[in-house]
């Protein structure tokens, strides 16, 4: 019982920021209908420049702020600079552009960084605190719910209470019939871009301390987690990639605690496989649009 | 209010023989300008290339003597023209409110009371139509078509365009609400001296809230009349219209 309360409860701070990166992957999906490949060598470029700047100043804050206004700039630059070149009229060339990508953004983080571990210090304690003897969740593990929730609360006021939510969303989904309201679309594309990478950026900086540390490829494992889990959201949907990310986040503690990490990953697959074949679309995909 | 003028302007697609080739067309002040011909004649193309949704290939389009050449369509639309599209152009995923919401958006942006004014425009076309009003909530997608007809005509009557185009907007309507569609048109420029170009297959109904009848054929203008001489002479109907 104890050790089912304490798994849960991991499984939720774990699933938070699943369903942080999985949000960032939907929202440059739905931007740009583009499943971004090199998102997690992307998110964690600014890591680096948080841990460079925290280590610099001794301010996590600092770092945090940095990462975020890296990771914006360089959706920015990525999607104005190399993305929006990419012809649009088959994926294939934008799934491989994103690949090339992160073999460049990996190898360079290696040749500047060196490929090792850096070890990197969460901002508080993650021993487990106890309730009444009984191990919860750790300071840190709060911390990263509620960086959690207030991000996604703070997206989905942006997306669904103002009016730039309202532009950003029509130029998603019609984006003709947008530039025909007058909707500077090509601009909600950037800042899609912005806000996706800074999104997953800070997904992978709350990461990286739970895990062995930073690394170029610190987020993989995180990005094809996601990855599942925005699928099995829907990919389009915001409310699916945080419902799934917890799910997975909390399957995959269950999975981990009662039987052993290396079936982690197979589980998360079984569960996209039976998603899938139940709803090829992911549980919360919108309904069909009335085509007639 | 405004004029358009189209100069010599020449549309294709890929590499293929021009579909319209050199047009000259003037839409005077406040007219309002039937655009008829048969299916493929090139009227579709022409609305879209006027608002640079299908890039021409020489000529220029003006508004009021300003080029609009080169301009992409959201800049064509701050700075007046308003497309209603073929196939009803309204955001299906978002609900009526918000379609409507988004048309008045830039219009009234920047200004002291945005959204006073904002809300006071798109309350003017919840009493313009009516159906609206009671569906305002309700997604695009589950429109009839009318209702998306009328959402579409007044999301564009929302920011009030200086030249409103119009691509076939009674297609698929039953004539009642077909009436009542071109019946708000003709008040419209009325009331405000809107300059509207209306391309339709339903050539009588056209006609009859139009001024001039331009008939368009293998992309050139082969009749430029003033709407009742054409709606009233056999000849000139069965020479350019074939009835
Ligand atoms: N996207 C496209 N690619 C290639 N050719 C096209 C395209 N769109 C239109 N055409 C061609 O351009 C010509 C004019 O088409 P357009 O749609 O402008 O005609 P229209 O006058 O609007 O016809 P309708 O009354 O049927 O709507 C046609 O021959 C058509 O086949
Ligand atoms: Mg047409």
């Amino acid at each position: 019982m104890e050790r089912l309360v304490f798994l849960l409860s991991t499984g939720l701070a774990r699933g938070a920021v699943l369903a942080l990166f999985a949000l960032s992957l939907v929202i440059v999906y739905r931007a740009a209908r583009v499943v971004n490949f090199a998102q997690a060598a992307l998110a964690i470029v600014p890591v680096y420049v948080a841990v460079a700047v925290t280590s610099a100043t001794g301010s996590y804050w600092l770092g945090l702020a940095c990462a975020l206004i890296t990771g914006a700039l360089l959706g920015a630059v990525v999607e104005r600079g190399l993305m929006r070149r990419v012809p649009q009229d088959n994926p294939l060339a934008g799934i491989i552009v994103a690949i090339g990508l992160v073999m460049v953004l990996q190898a360079g983080l290696a040749i500047a960084f060196g490929p090792d571990h850096r070890p990197v210090h969460a901002p508080f304690s993650q021993r487990p605190l106890g309730v009444g003897g009984v191990p919860l969740m750790s300071p840190y593990d709060l911390f990263v719910l509620l960086v959690a929730a207030v991000v996604m609360g703070a997206l989905a006021w942006l997306f669904g209470r103002t009016s730039l939510g309202l532009r950003m969303r029509a130029a998603a989904f019609a984006p003709e019939t947008s530039r025909l309201l007058g909707v500077r679309v090509p601009r909600m594309v950037t800042l899609g871009w912005t806000l996706s990478i800074a999104t997953a950026a800070l997904a992978a900086l709350l990461l990286v301390p739970t895990g062995l540390g930073l690394d170029p490829h610190a987020a993989d494992v995180l990005f094809v987690n996601a990855f599942a889990a925005a699928v099995i959201g829907g990919l389009d949907s915001p409310a699916g990639a945080l419902a799934a990310g917890l799910l997975v986040g909390v399957l995959a503690s269950l999975v981990t605690g009662y039987a052993s990490a290396a079936a982690a990953p197979p589980a998360v697959l079984g569960l996209l496989t039976v998603v899938l074949l139940v709803r090829p679309h992911g549980l919360f995909a919108a309904r069909e649009a009335r085509t007639a | 209010m405004s004029t358009l003028t189209i100069e010599r302007l020449t549309v294709g697609y890929g590499d293929g023989a021009p579909v319209l080739d050199g047009l000259d067309l003037t839409v005077p002040d406040g007219d309002v300008v039937a655009l008829l011909g048969a299916n493929g004649a090139g009227k579709t193309t022409l609305l879209r290339a006027l608002l640079g949704l299908t890039s021409a290939r020489g000529g220029r389009v003006l508004l009021d003597g300003a080029d609009l050449t080169g301009l992409p369509t959201e800049d064509r639309v701050r700075r007046g023209l308003a497309l209603v599209p073929e196939g009803r152009g309204v955001v299906a995923e978002l609900t009526v409110a918000e379609n409507l919401r988004l048309g008045a958006l830039w219009r009234y942006a920047g200004r002291k009371h945005a959204r006073a004014e904002r809300d006071a425009a798109v309350g003017q076309m919840y009493e313009l139509f009516e159906p609206l009003a009671r569906r305002r909530d309700a997604p695009g997608h589950t429109l009839s078509g009318g209702e998306r007809q009328m959402l579409a005509l007044a999301r564009a009557l929302v920011t009030r365009p200086r030249v409103l185009l119009l691509d076939e907007p009674s297609l698929g309507l039953a004539p009642l609400v077909v009436a009542q569609l071109l019946g708000v048109l003709r008040d419209q420029a009325r009331s405000t001296g809107l300059t509207v170009l209306l391309a339709e297959q339903n050539v009588t109904g056209a006609l009859s809230v139009a001024d001039r009848g331009v008939v368009l054929s293998l992309g050139e203008v082969v009749a430029d009349r003033p709407a009742a001489d054409l709606a009233a002479d056999p000849a000139l109907r069965h020479a350019y219209l074939g009835f």
